[in-house]
């Protein structure tokens, strides 16, 4: 039952958006799970500079006498079946910290796991870097994702949050111009999390570090750089979660079907 | 209205999942595959040479930056009857012996290489694993060898030839000549102040700055210049390129 539309009404989301959300989406994913693999090398995290084995880890994940253990700071939690010790496949017990569900490739292979973060490092960091250029060009940005001084008012932040909690307001918010919320959202994924991404992974990098020395000092170190890497890649996991939530109360065919071939109407995709 | 169940639904996830991780490790294992995801490494390579001057220093940190333990990695002690005998008199009969395309070749002793001009750099280690570590090093830069040696023309890596063995394999590294040259490219024979220990590559390791941690050959025993690094180990540069799918440069 499709529509003929008699004057050309602008697509819910235009081409470069829906061309890059689902390069961006598979980058992300390969990017998550193949680092995952890298941090299975060493996985303890340090503020600083510098960080081994000898040195205070505010995070850990390790195994002792067959228990899985999580340490954030002072705080002991056992993770016996998820980190540090699990099953694999064959049922043999594995200490890697992240189990192999997880993991690119599914099995430890440091090598391999770099090989795959640096090549979907490049399509990601370019696919940004088109994609905000385009977006800016089209005047995306400056249309949809622009926030007017009403917008910032407490009471309307407030209501924001709450629609987002009320089934029937995620229902009705389809189609209209995105809210304060998701604005703030999709600004801070696209103007922050993804470039301090692209920014602390070059950090970590020995030749960076040579060629431009102010990315360490502007991240505290390459430790620091590290730990604020694996943090905001956890963000990501978490804004993905809540825009996964979103789109499936929303109406999750409709909504991937729009990202797919543009859908109608202006704005209020999630 | 209800299209799928939701056990149909965790099923169905639970196989993608599982053929999504399955697809993965296929194509990890496919040769075609794995040269294309190693083009990333020849972008790396291009573009941290391409930014700034080549010859660009690794940072420099204080004494009072220092890591409270400088950790070991890889070969902790290469273990053979030879290296134990001369690290019981102090590696005096060790000998560095720069082989290949020399105009001069060269065999030089420890002490000869300590009489020679010396740098101290205190630098961060950085190991593809992910952890760090801050030491100070001191040895004689690599381009007073070369100097002395002389490179024939047709020379473009240089090979670092050690004494330890991984898995029944002789370790060994390569760099090309840039790194070679640059002035932070040091054979070290002390760390923190003190003759290098063991488990971190007495005698002798390289420092490559600008690199990861595996570039840095430990218990050094010789320099081979080549025109190519075809013929040497399985021709890919390095004991973990040999081994593993480990990058020849390691700048990231």
């Amino acid at each position: 039952m499709q529509e003929k539309a008699i004057a050309p009404v602008p697509p819910r989301h235009r081409l470069t958006t829906r061309l890059w959300h689902w390069i961006n989406a598979l980058c992300l994913l390969i990017l998550l799970m193949s680092g995952l693999t890298i941090f299975n090398a060493h996985p303890r995290l340090y503020w600083g500079e510098y960080g081994a084995n000898a040195d205070h880890a505010w995070m850990a994940v390790g195994s002792s006498d067959r228990i899985g253990y999580l340490r954030l700071g002072e705080m002991h939690i056992e993770t016996t079946g998820l980190l540090g010790n699990w099953q694999d496949s064959d049922g043999r017990t594995q200490t890697w910290a992240f189990p192999g569900w997880a993991t690119i490739p599914s099995y430890y292979s440091l090598a391999d796991g770099r090989r795959w973060h640096f090549f979907f490092a490049w399509i990601f960091s370019l696919g940004l870097a088109l994609f905000m250029i385009r977006s800016l060009w089209n005047r995306h940005i400056q249309k949809d994702l622009r926030m007017g001084r009403d917008e910032w008012r407490p009471a309307n932040i407030w209501r924001s949050i709450r629609d987002h909690s009320r089934i029937s307001a995620i229902q009705q918010s389809t189609g209209k111009p995105y809210n304060i919320v998701q604005k703030l959202s999709y600004i801070g994924v696209i103007f922050v999390l993804l470039p301090l991404m692209i920014m602390t992974g070059l950090t970590m990098s020995p030749a960076m570090d040579a060629n431009w020395p102010f990315l360490t000092e502007l991240l505290g170190g390459r430790q620091s750089a590290r730990s604020v890497h694996f943090i905001a890649a956890f963000l990501l996991v978490l804004f993905f979660l809540v825009h996964l939530l979103m789109v499936l109360l929303s109406g999750p065919l409709r909504q991937t079907r729009a990202m797919i071939t543009g859908g109608k109407g202006t704005g209020g995709g999630e | 209205m209800t299209i799928f169940t939701r056990r149909q639904l965790i099923s169905s996830a639970a196989i993608g999942g599982g053929s999504l991780l399955s697809g993965c490790d296929a194509l990890t294992r496919n040769a075609a595959f794995q040269d294309i995801l190693a083009s990333a490494e020849t972008a790396n390579f291009a573009v941290q040479r391409a930014l700034g001057d080549r010859m660009e220093l690794a940072s420099e940190y204080r004494a009072t930056d220092l890591s409270p333990v400088f950790r070991a990695n890889g070969t902790r002690d290469p273990g053979t009857s030879d290296y134990r005998a001369s690290a019981a008199q102090g590696f005096a009969n060790w000998q560095l012996r720069l082989t290949g395309l020399f105009v001069r070749p060269q065999i030089f002793s420890l002490v000869a290489l300590q009489s020679l001009p010396q740098r101290t750099q205190i630098t961060r280690h950085d190991c593809v694993e992910g952890w760090s570590a801050i030491g100070q090093w001191t040895g004689v830069p690599l381009k007073i060898l070369l100097d002395i040696a002389q490179l024939q023309a047709s020379a473009r890596f240089l090979v670092f030839h050690c004494a330890d063995r991984l898995g029944g394999r002789p370790y060994y590294e390569s760099i090309d000549l840039l790194d070679g040259f640059h002035p932070q490219t040091i054979l070290a024979h002390r760390l923190n102040g003190q003759p290098l220990p063991v488990a971190n590559g007495a005698p002798l390791r390289l420092r490559v700055e600008r690199q990861l941690g595996y570039k840095h050959a430990k218990y050094v025993t010789g320099v081979q210049a080549v025109a190519s690094l075809a013929g040497i180990g399985e021709g890919k540069g390095g004991y973990w390129q040999d081994v593993a799918n480990y990058e020849w440069y390691a700048g990231i």
